[in-house]
């Protein structure tokens, strides 16, 4: 029934209104001093260097994308071995199914040097001379880069 | 206070609301974690269970953004003495500070013919409660604390005079 989920309203109508209310009564009670100390970046009480915003290298992507597709490997281990004795077999050659399947893609990731922190640049420089002059500065880039 | 301080004429009703207010500040003093010498360890026993300063609802923050109250707890030498202030002015208002121990109060065993140290925390920062001591045992850090608390309730928000 619909009317079941009535509670449900009413939790989030509550909910809503006590982070409105709560924030609408800070903003009139609560003293605003900013200046320029105040609002610089927190370090630790020393002087920020620089600006905040920085670029993080685009190779610390595959590596986290990695990191989370294992760290997802594991929480399905977990449940799985707590329950091994009574699941038997069958959830055994699941698992295993699974973690080949992961396998794979691990050696598919390690043969493309994905894994590797300094590029193949040797293999870019063969193709180097069949591209347009835009993609050999990228190369160069690279080189800089690395 | 805020975009209310001096709008609203006074009221017999404020003086309820300036004790709830008041209340409500002095029962969740956040405390930064800040400790420069011998201080910090008996800061450390008043944080933890034995003395535990969270029953006065304290409770220790790793940064100034989201403290009430600077426990300066040790000696702030004058390389020092510029981080002290900057982390003060980076918390938000209102904020307090306790200065703990003989060193914070007035320099303490280097008061004389020291070429480094800070005689005294009040020197770069306003401070609200003095704890003596050398170092200050918790129940004295304590003692600190209730009296800054007491020192609270005093404050006027709306209330005029």
């Amino acid at each position: 029934m619909m009317i079941d989920f009535a509670s449900v309203f009413v939790f989030l109508i509550v909910g809503i209104l006590f982070v409105a209310v709560s924030l609408l009564l800070a903003r009139l009670i609560r003293p605003a001093e900013p200046n320029v100390v105040k609002m610089s970046n927190y370090e630790c009480g020393e002087e920020p260097i620089g600006f905040s915003w920085i670029n993080f290298n685009v190779r610390f992507y595959i590596i986290a994308l990695i990191f989370v597709i294992f760290d997802v490997e594991v929480l399905f281990l977990f449940p799985w071995a707590v329950v091994f004795k009574a699941t038997g077999w069958v959830a055994f050659w699941d698992v295993l199914i699974f973690i080949v399947i992961l396998l794979v893609g691990f050696a598919y990731v390690w043969d493309m040097g994905d894994l590797n922190w300094i590029k193949d640049i040797d293999n870019l420089k063969e193709t180097e001379e069949n591209n347009s002059p835009d993609e050999r500065i990228s190369t160069n880039m690279l080189k800089r880069i690395n | 206070m805020g975009i209310l301080e001096d709008r609203l004429p006074d009221n017999i009703l404020f003086t309820t609301v300036d004790k709830f207010l008041n209340w409500s500040k002095k029962n969740s003093l956040w405390y930064m974690l800040f400790a420069t010498a011998c201080c910090g360890i008996e800061l450390m026993q008043t944080g933890a269970s034995r003395y535990d300063l969270d029953r006065f609802g304290s409770v220790f923050r790793a940064t100034p953004r989201q403290s009430d109250l600077m426990i300066v707890a040790g000696t702030i030498t004058h390389k020092m003495a510029d981080r002290v202030k900057r982390l003060y002015d980076q918390m938000p208002s209102p904020k307090y500070v306790i200065a703990m121990g003989s060193c914070a109060n007035t320099g303490g065993p280097f008061y004389k013919d020291s070429y480094s140290v800070l005689k005294g925390v009040d020197k770069i920062i306003p401070v609200d409660v003095y704890v003596p001591g050398c170092p200050p045992k918790p129940e004295a850090l304590i003692e600190g604390i209730i009296k800054l608390q007491q020192k609270i309730m005093q404050e006027k928000n709306l209330v005029k005079k």
